[in-house]
């Protein structure tokens, strides 16, 4: 049976093409395939789980297509990359449509409180939280080598995990209070931006990623 | 620190090449797309922006192609717009490699596929256009205008603003009519007035001629981020440049 080295999962949701391709550029002579076969997922050596839109469609797409049980394995055995809706899913629950999540990791999903979108100044803050903001780095790790602390990442996103355990928490951004924006739990590293948008650093990130072995 | 205001070059796109008009007609051939985006990423941008205004219908298929080879080699957020009709062209356009698609006259014809397309694939790739345009025989100030700035809709843009956010949108990326290709400045009163009323992000456009309208776009019409075409097309500026001016002038940006 064919085997291939990192499975990005494919469950209908999200910008799969630009992830892809992010990987592939980072993962020369490496093969990349886009998948929704739990069978090719569960052969992989990394899994790469990206994720957008609303998390009650990505958890429903997910049970539709089988790929419940082979995501939780992955996370639990082998490099393992979350992004965005792909992080927020590996938690207990989200507010977002009262969703239960994978509950790999101990906590919530929640959205920016409205009533505290306001910046030093005064002036409204958006939400969703749309482009690069800072991300700092609160612990050592591998993936953070060659990432200088405070780098500005690609965020765009309207929820955001709170871990139970902050021990898991990688990195924060603040918009206007710190949340968490990076995990990194044994074989698991998820970031809440997007890394296949963030320029070099995203692609630095990703490269970590692809050359890990924890 | 926090949140850096964006800075987004716009490509215009027509048969396979990059053009710039002036008011909405005269178009100047510009460059070759893939080549002009990797331009704008080295320099910095924070996201690039692609409207296919191709007219003829042989060459809509072009735009693909194009998305598709800038998405190999340029990694940061594109966003298509531009004859985009149908949730199909949504979902082809980001299978292309797009990460946001915008939606303008077939908002205004079928408000419904705003709705649709967010629920599909959220309202983070959803971005809202909307061509506005001064006018003195309406009881609001700003009118909406479609087809390229051809057609009146009677709708008032503020207001239109509003319901576009309410069925979804991410995001607004508001052109001021009498202002593009003028190198005049931003309209900051049509700006202010729809970054007061919604809580989503508002991408400035339209009639960017120096580096201090950028910095206004952002102070005075609350702009989150600012579109700009022909001040970089031809190098009168280099993306570097505007995000240092913008930074003397205390405004936040990636550098």
């Amino acid at each position: 049976m064919q085997k291939v080295d990192i499975a990005v999962v494919d469950y209908g949701m999200g910008n799969l093409r630009s992830v892809s391709k992010a990987v592939e550029h980072v993962a020369s002579g490496k093969s990349v395939v886009v998948t929704s076969d739990p069978d090719l997922i569960q052969s992989a050596e990394r899994v790469v789980f990206p994720g957008q839109g609303a998390m009650p469609d990505c958890m429903r797409e997910l049970d539709a297509r089988n790929l419940h049980e082979v995501i939780i394995d992955s996370a639990k055995n082998k490099p393992f990359f979350g992004i965005c809706i792909g992080m927020q899913l590996l938690f207990d629950h989200s507010e977002e449509g009262d969703t239960a999540g994978l509950g790999l990791l101990k906590g919530d999903v929640k959205h920016f409180a409205s009533d505290q979108m306001f910046d030093e100044k005064g002036n409204k803050l958006k939400v969703p939280h749309i482009g690069w903001n800072q991300v700092y780095q609160l612990q050592l790790h591998p993936l953070w080598v060659g990432v200088a602390d405070a780098t500005r990442f690609y965020h765009v996103h309207s929820y955001y995990v709170a871990p139970q355990d902050n021990t898991v928490t990688a990195g924060v951004t603040e918009y206007p209070s710190r949340f968490t924006s990076a995990i990194a739990h044994d074989n698991i590293f998820a970031t809440q931006f997007h890394v296949e948008k963030s320029a070099q650093a995203g692609l630095q990130l990703l490269s970590n990623f692809v050359n890990w072995k924890p | 620190m926090g949140l850096a205001k964006r800075i987004i070059p716009c490509l215009d796109v027509t048969d396979g090449r990059v053009v710039k008009g002036v008011n909405f007609l005269e178009l100047r051939d510009a460059g070759d797309p893939v080549e002009i985006a990797k331009r704008y990423d080295d320099q910095g941008a924070d996201e690039l922006t692609f409207l296919d205004i191709t007219a003829s219908s042989d060459n809509r298929d072009l735009i693909f192609h194009i998305i598709e080879a800038v998405a190999c080699q340029v990694f940061i957020p594109l966003t298509v717009g531009g004859g985009v009709r149908e949730v199909e062209d949504v979902r082809r356009l980001l299978n292309a490699g797009a990460d946001k698609v915008s939606i303008n006259t077939t908002a205004v014809l079928n408000p419904k596929m705003v709705q649709d397309a967010t629920a599909r694939f959220g309202s983070q790739c959803i971005v809202v256009a909307i061509d506005a345009k001064k006018v003195d025989n309406q009881p609001f100030e700003w009118e909406v205008f479609t087809h390229g700035g051809r057609n009146p809709t009677g709708l008032d843009a503020v207001k239109w603003a509003e319901y576009m956010v309410s069925l979804g949108a991410g995001e607004l990326l508001v052109t001021s009519m009498d202002r593009d290709g003028t190198k005049i400045g931003f309209n900051n009163q049509l700006n202010r007035a729809i970054s007061n009323a919604v809580d989503v992000p508002l991408i400035a456009s339209g009639g960017v001629g120096n580096l201090q309208h950028l910095v206004d776009g952002i102070i005075l019409g609350g702009a989150d981020a600012v579109l700009a075409a022909s001040i970089f097309h031809y190098g009168e500026y280099t993306v570097e440049q505007a995000k240092e001016y913008m930074q003397q002038q205390g405004i936040e940006v990636r550098l």
